[in-house]
């Protein structure tokens, strides 16, 4: 069965035509050619597929494409600015080491980024805590800790969230 | 002490920027125009004879180009040991054995094909038990063989065990063994492979060996009838390598072999669960080791005899033992070693290289052994291992020669940092263990070598070519400070090409640690030439003698005449741009003088070596087993550090995957079956479980490394184990002997150390209840 979708992504108003077994990820990468949103696992176990629906971090590989009617959707392609200004939290990834093979790079950017927005003083145990379903084997995770740490550390300096989505919150 | 101005700091990754943005690439993301998708089927047993395979249905199925199974195909035989086909004919040895393949337009479509292939087997008794397939009266897993123990040649005796034996004032004697645990790179292997009009081959893999797997498929190529074609091995960016990409598999020529059967380009990309069952794992082992001391705690002997569960098929796991034989000959300074190991065919998964190849399992009954030793002969375990401490100009009885040694400043490291002599709590405990690595390249093959091309253009900026791989360590980052370091430039001023065998020269591999000495030094050589070409042109448009000139901030600078100075790309338009005009290039091969092993395996198999110690206090809970750490440290002598922050990613990430080995991981075969092919049941760390860790790094300066580096990237998973397993024991006096050190295991040898069996009744205290225990 096919059905029209309207949601905004990255940004853009989007209206699409579906297939209703579509995931967001199939919708995503195959569809819409977003390849930096990884499938690592394809059952929600890995959180490599992780984006932002509505500000909360979903797997997108269990999220049926056809949830995201009336939503915003914020995949990795979409978290800097438009002039190649990074997000605090990818500076912080590219800076302090949180990247190695940059797999689940994406996917736990976005779910520190889910985190930060709610909470952006974050300590290390609630980061830990969001990160947990984003599995990384390289980096052990230490200096992906770090990473977002350096960026919630900084909350009381009312280091601004430069992309689109929060100013709209503004 | 030498100023640099990009060695030694913490510069991010290259390609960081392009990963955080999403704008990198994987096997997963490549597609190219005709496209098809291949899938595989695998066997339904773990050993039957393959009596009839029907793949009509999947020939009909619309969508489906192409079909092929184990009778369709040439000869080719891939693997260490040749013993291993694309698709199986005749008989399955495992469950991972390929038995067809199908390309159609789409994964939906190729998926369903698979479904339609009909294959009947007769069911042959399998074997799965190593010890149990060394029997005369074993079902052979491979006939021709005519025997289960590979004919692989992993025996070696310096000095006189037997007679250290007498002198020996303590021996202790224990066995040991590890099991199956798996790389779970995030990304899965997958290749995608089409042929030219001429049948030339190009390939993109996952693959840590380009150039050997560049000549495998030459190989398999000439099996197909296609003499003398141009095989090009393009790498994409790998989602973490641990030394799974470090043999050609099954799914590469099965790609190969459809592409050509479709004339299209074929793509197979693994799923997770495909990833955690048919590619290979660490090689397990059963370990039996004895080691003896004198009075004052002088290690007099080291005798070691191992059980290697070979699975079906022969990959390296079965050459670990050339590897083990490092810390079994050369961890610490022992004058008698003896050590064989048997590689023994079962109908389980078969085994490959994983970080450390064979060294965490050897470290593991080492260090383990190394306490109960020091217990035995009541000498402190810190003192005993600095008794026996290797240091700078030891040459060990395998012939291996210790340079830069920092051994002993490690464990002082470990004591100070982790403060081990601090009281301690009820259930608390602390336990150290160290490690030997190549740390300069390691001779496996008749070339240990890697070749750069450096070529300059006219704006000072400069092409890297290199051999290496890059799979998220940093080589490229690595390898880009070197280059830079030495031409006086940015790190952004450097590119780095590591992808393609048609414009990178011959690497042997992105295995042994050795990318950055190996390939840090090839790059360094190829920088110094173009250094010389520089200084030579700078010297005439300059009017300055070459010695009173120096590359710094992308100039070239007169020492003496501060007017003297040109920008970098402007003096490389000024020798490009005239009469005799040249362009600066260089090439540059770097094989390091280090030694094949010998047949009696001497031989001094790396430059350098790398040492490292690691120390751990845990906290065990007497009732259920569960083991917490409280603080880890991991103490490395790394020559010097190029990138720190890359160096301490190392560090953690492989202590982190060590934990993972020491305490949750395992593939459970059941039969030959894994049982958890899936994160849910596979128990990998998360962030959840990471532990409070310092990462000291002391810089021995190695005088062959490239700025004094030695390699770093397997220690980190070596020693931990061994150090959680001494923690362990000095918290609850348990000695645990096989990983993983789950809770069921740690509160079975608690209950049995307090005399409870395992229906928690206490010997001599009979309550008159059944105790009827499942295994």
């Amino acid at each position: 069965m096919e059905r029209i979708v309207s949601f905004v992504l990255n940004g853009s108003e989007m209206q699409l035509r579906i297939q209703d077994h579509w995931t967001l990820l199939h919708l995503l990468r195959e569809e819409l050619g977003l390849l930096g949103t990884k499938e690592g696992c394809g059952s929600g176990e890995c959180g490599a597929c992780t984006v932002l629906v509505d500000g909360m971090a979903v797997n997108s590989c269990l999220y049926l494409a056809a949830e995201i009617e009336g939503k915003t959707v914020l995949t990795i392609e979409g978290l800097a600015l438009p002039d190649g200004t990074l997000h605090p939290i990818q500076e912080a990834f590219v800076e302090q080491g949180g990247i190695q093979c940059g797999f689940c790079s994406p996917g736990m950017i976005l779910s520190a980024k889910a985190l930060l927005d709610e909470n952006p003083a974050a300590g290390e145990e609630e980061i830990k805590e969001a990160i947990a379903g984003n599995i990384c084997r390289c980096t052990g995770y230490v200096q992906i800790i770090e990473s977002i740490q350096s960026v919630s550390s900084r909350a009381q300096e009312k280091v601004k969230v430069v992309a689109w989505q929060a100013d709209e919150e503004d | 002490m030498n100023q640099f101005h990009t060695v030694g700091k913490r510069i991010p990754k290259l390609d960081a920027m392009d990963k955080a943005t999403g704008r990198s690439q994987y096997i997963q993301d490549l597609k190219v125009p005709g496209m098809l998708y291949g899938k595989i089927l695998y066997s339904k047993y773990p050993h039957a004879k393959i009596v009839h395979i029907d793949t009509s249905k999947a020939k009909k199925l619309p969508g489906v180009r192409g079909v092929l199974t184990g009778y369709d195909i040439p000869e080719i035989k891939f693997g260490v040991y040749k013993d291993n086909r694309p698709l199986k004919a005749g008989k399955v040895r495992s469950y991972r054995d390929e038995v067809a393949a199908v390309a159609a337009v789409d994964p939906e479509t190729a998926e369903e094909a698979i479904s339609l292939i009909e294959v009947t087997y007769e069911a042959l008794p399998g074997i799965f038990d190593p010890v149990a397939a060394m029997r005369e009266d074993a079902p052979l897993v491979h006939e021709a063989h005519k025997t289960n123990i590979l004919k692989m040649p992993w025996k070696l005796h310096y000095g006189d065990v037997e007679e250290a034996k007498k002198k020996a004032a303590y021996i202790v004697e224990e066995n040991f063994s590890t099991t199956w645990v798996t790389h779970c790179c995030l990304g899965a292997s997958g290749a995608l492979a089409w042929f030219d009009y001429a049948d030339n081959l190009t390939i993109y893999s996952n693959t840590q060996i380009p150039s050997l797997a560049q000549k495998d498929f030459i190989d398999a190529l000439d099996a197909m009838g296609m003499k003398n074609r141009r095989v090009r091995v393009i790498k994409p960016l790998i989602g973490g390598g641990f030394g799974s990409k470090l043999d050609t598999y099954a799914y590469e020529y099965i790609a190969i072999l459809l592409a050509h059967h479709t004339r299209k380009p074929v793509k197979i990309v693994f799923d997770r669960q495909e990833e955690f069952i048919a590619t290979s794992t660490r090689q397990p082992t059963l370990t039996r080791i004895a080691q003896g001391c004198d009075k004052e705690g002088k290690l007099l002997f080291r005798d070691i005899s191992m059980i290697l569960d070979n699975g079906a098929y022969t990959s390296w796991g079965a050459t670990t033992p050339s590897v083990m034989m490092m810390p079994i000959t050369t961890l610490y300074k022992v004058p008698n070693v003896r050590y064989e190991a048997k590689c023994v065919y079962t109908n389980n998964t078969y085994a490959q290289a994983m970080r450390g190849y064979g060294n965490p399992q050897a470290t593991f009954a080492i260090e383990s052994s190394m306490d109960m030793l020091a217990e035995a002969a009541g000498i402190d375990r810190v003192a005993f291992r600095e008794i026996n401490a290797n240091e700078s100009g030891y040459v060990s009885p395998q012939n291996f020669k210790i340079t830069s040694c920092g051994l002993k400043e490690c464990i002082n490291a470990v004591v100070r940092e982790l403060d081990m002599d601090r009281p301690k709590e009820k259930g608390e405990g602390v336990g150290m263990a160290s490690l030997i690595h190549v740390g300069g390249g390691a001779r496996v093959y008749k070339s240990d070598g890697c070749g750069t091309i450096i070529k300059v253009d006219d704006f000072g900026k400069v092409n890297v070519f290199t051999g290496a791989s890059d799979m998220g360590q940093g080589a490229d980052t690595v390898i880009a400070q070197i280059v830079a370091e030495e031409l006086g430039l940015a790190v952004d001023d450097i590119h780095v090409i590591h992808t393609d065998t048609d414009v990178c020269p011959w690497d042997v591999g992105a295995h042994a640690s050795r990318t950055t000495f190996v390939a840090g030094n090839s790059a360094l050589g190829a920088a110094k030439k173009i250094k010389a070409q520089v200084l030579e042109v700078a010297s005439k448009i300059l009017d300055t003698p070459e010695d009173k000139l120096v590359l710094r901030d992308r100039s070239v600078c007169s020492m003496e005449d501060d007017t003297r100075t040109m920008e970098f790309g402007k003096l490389l338009r000024k020798a490009h741009f005239s009469r005799s005009g040249r362009m600066l290039m260089a090439e540059h091969f770097y094989d390091p003088a280090n030694e094949n092993l010998g047949r009696d395996f001497r031989g001094n198999l790396s430059m350098t070596y790398t040492f490292g110690v690691h120390g751990v206090r845990v906290k065990v809970d007497e009732e259920t087993g569960k083991v917490k750490i409280l603080d880890y440290v991991a103490a490395h002598d790394v020559g010097k550090a190029i990138n720190p922050m890359l160096l301490e990613g190392q560090v953690y990430g492989g202590v982190m995957m060590g934990i993972g080995y020491a305490l949750t991981e395992q593939i459970l075969s059941e039969k030959g079956q894994c049982m958890n092919p899936n994160f849910r049941d596979y128990k990998i760390l998360t962030a959840k479980d990471v532990v409070p860790m310092k990462a000291p790094v002391l810089e021995s300066s190695d005088p062959d490394g490239p700025f004094g580096a030695k390699g770093i990237g397997e220690p980190g998973c070596v020693p931990t184990a061994p150090a959680i397993a001494n923690a362990i024991y000095d918290a609850v006096g348990v000695r645990i002997k096989n990983l993983p050190m789950t809770p069921e295991r740690v509160l079975a040898a608690i209950r049995e150390k307090r005399g409870i069996d395992l229906c928690g009744i206490q010997a001599g205290k009979d309550t008159g209840d059944a105790c009827v225990v499942e295994e």
